[in-house]
């Protein structure tokens, strides 16, 4: 499935998270390709959103190495690195009066003057950002009216108009209703596909992910299994990872059952 | 037309136009109201006359009250007005808290504390209105020193100042703690000193001489253009510190530099004026009501005008309200603020800042 020609977008080689001398997971090794969408999965507390703030570069691993496409990750400036990928966080974040199209506009922040003036293409590409994630008609929406899902695309909207060849969120489909979900997930898809950009997502909608990721990387305190999903049902990993009480994965149909 | 494209320049919308056009002009015509009426009844003929150094009709008292009083008082409180606003609106973007300001964060506290220190122990004759350059210099420092060190010390606390009870309950404690350090420098002090700095307490932009001006306005421009090199970075942050450095922002040095002008400008106007309250958080709300934006590029010049009309019309009032006399400027800006800051608090569960 992985393009030869193509070198990994991120790559982790033995990465300890963790802060200070509190080290959250060590040994975590994973390449993350691009063109292909990528759910981290786990358990809470296990260092998923502290795995995906280190690969931001908004907090230095502890030990080991990430390099985006060639270069060491944390040699890279800040100018540079919000060339190069971008984020989409949990807490909702809209200063009041805000348009959702000025609110895309953020993510041209990167590529503005010192005053941060927009350029007639620098429009251009926020149209196309919300246009690509489906929001356009909401664009002189202030943020404060939308509904979670709506300010969720309008976020993505501002990754996309960023254009960065990596887009990191974290649970950008919690607090969504369940249609909003699954939208939110096959837009990420499509602009992972059809763009061909690397995104890589932190995720509790277990059953989603694994119908629609690329890979999967399944997160414990020691380390990162990785593979399809048709890969790791097949050997066992996810029946292992997934099994609780009440709770049967069938790897066939990679459906989760609950009994009563 | 220069200033048509100027607004193009700035993306504004028609009715921002319209109101930044009003506050430039609020501006101006409160600037003269404050030469043409003080304390003291001054024909308008005359003034206008004075102003034009027209000599043959100059009574020498009033050529002094322009010249020397009504003039150096109206470009004080403008700049003290813009000064102040200007920190009120970076605390509040840096601190992503709305109820964020000099005043009720205790920086000026700070800074009357580091003048306390000054006034109280090596003033035996010294008040602000009759020292050198030299001494207002050192009374700078002293604010300057203050007003850092309690910016510092919120830097440390800046999560727990996220939360606007918080940061409410913070202000109050640092007030608290400064203003009984104060008492006790009050006890050691002589008559003169206490004196001094209780009339320098009420707050007064009569106390900087047309000597003095140059110094003041000089310190003042030049945070408020530090405050201006911060629009960009400053809209980055309204999306919070992660995003911001994602963004390109370096955080770290920005809030910094941030820091370093709301010292300057708090202390400066401190030193000088003394602690003038509810300003710095009341008027960057009223330009952000006015403007309907959160964006720097538009709200910073938006608040300096605000914050600049609406000290001079302070002043004003407080000369205009009891006739022959003139009260401390903070007599009048709680009635301003106060309802400001319920608005904000009862507005809080509804939006998020």
């Amino acid at each position: 499935m992985q393009n030869p020609q193509m070198p990994p977008m991120l790559q982790l080689r033995d990465v300890t998270t963790g802060y200070g001398s509190h080290v959250v997971a060590r040994h975590l090794t994973a390449t993350l390709p691009s063109g292909q969408l990528v759910s981290i999965l786990g358990p809470n507390g296990v260092g998923k959103s502290t795995l995906l703030r280190t690969l931001a570069a908004l907090q230095p691993p502890l030990a080991g190495q990430i390099h985006l496409g060639q270069t060491p990750l944390h040699s890279l400036s800040s100018q540079a690195l919000s060339r190069h990928l971008s984020i989409v966080l949990t807490q909702p974040s809209a200063p009041p009066h805000t348009t959702v199209a000025a609110l895309v506009a953020f993510g041209r922040s990167p590529y503005t003057n010192f005053w941060g003036h927009l350029t007639p293409q620098d429009r251009d590409i926020v149209r196309q950002a919300m246009q690509q994630t489906g929001i356009q008609t909401l664009a002189q929406r202030t943020v404060d009216t939308l509904s979670d899902g709506e300010r969720q695309k309008a976020m993505i909207a501002k990754a996309v108009a960023q254009q960065t060849p990596l887009i990191l969120l974290d649970e950008p489909t919690a607090y969504l209703d369940f249609p909003s979900k699954v939208e939110t997930m096959r837009m990420l898809r499509q602009l992972a596909h059809q763009q061909h950009k690397a995104i890589l997502l932190t995720t509790h909608d277990i059953q989603m992910a694994l119908q629609l990721s690329d890979h999967i990387w399944l997160v414990s305190p020691d380390g990162i299994v990785s593979g399809t999903p048709l890969q790791l049902a097949a050997d066992g990993t996810l029946t292992r990872f997934l099994d609780h009480e009440g709770v049967t994965f069938s790897p066939d149909d990679l459906t989760l059952h609950i009994r009563p | 037309m220069r200033f048509a494209r100027l607004f193009v320049f700035l993306q504004l919308e028609m009715r921002q136009r319209g109101t930044i056009i009003l506050l430039v002009t609020a501006t101006l015509l409160l600037a003269v109201a404050n030469i043409l009426w003080g304390s003291l009844r001054i024909p308008t003929e005359s003034v206008v006359r004075i102003l034009l150094r027209d000599g043959e009709a100059a009574n020498p008292a009033w050529h002094y009250i322009v010249w020397e009083s009504r003039i150096p008082q109206m470009v004080t409180a403008l700049l003290c007005g813009a000064a102040l606003s200007v920190c009120g609106l970076m605390l509040q973007t840096l601190f992503r808290n709305p109820l964020a300001g000099p005043s009720i964060l205790g920086i000026d506290a700070g800074a009357n504390l580091g003048v306390a220190l000054v006034m109280l122990s090596i003033g035996t004759s010294l008040s602000v209105g009759n020292l050198s350059v030299g001494g207002s210099v050192l009374v700078v420092a002293a604010a300057m020193v203050g007003a850092l060190a309690i910016l510092l010390l919120l830097l440390m606390l800046s999560h727990t100042l996220q939360s606007p009870t918080m940061l409410l309950i913070t202000g109050v404690i640092i007030s608290y703690v400064t203003g009984s350090v104060i008492s006790l420098l009050n006890y050691s002090a002589t008559e003169e000193g206490v004196h001094n700095y209780i009339i320098w307490g009420m707050g007064n932009f009569g106390s900087v001489s047309l000597s003095r001006l140059p110094l003041y306005s000089a310190l003042i421009v030049v945070g408020l253009a530090v405050a201006t090199m911060l629009i960009k970075p400053l809209n980055a942050l309204l999306l919070g510190e992660y995003y911001a450095e994602n963004l390109g922002v370096n955080v770290r040095r920005t809030r910094t530099v941030l820091l370093l002008a709301t010292g300057l400008l708090t202390a400066t106007t401190t030193a000088f004026c003394g602690p003038i309250s509810f300003l710095g958080l009341a008027v960057p709300h009223i330009a952000r009501m006015a403007l309907r934006t959160s964006d720097h590029r538009i709200l910073m010049p938006g608040t300096m005008l605000a914050g600049a009309a609406l000290t001079l019309a302070c002043n004003l009032l407080c000369t205009q309200l009891r006739p022959g006399s003139v009260l401390p400027i903070n007599v009048v800006t709680p009635l301003i603020g106060a309802p400001v800051i319920l608005y904000v608090i009862l507005r809080q569960d509804k939006r998020s800042f």
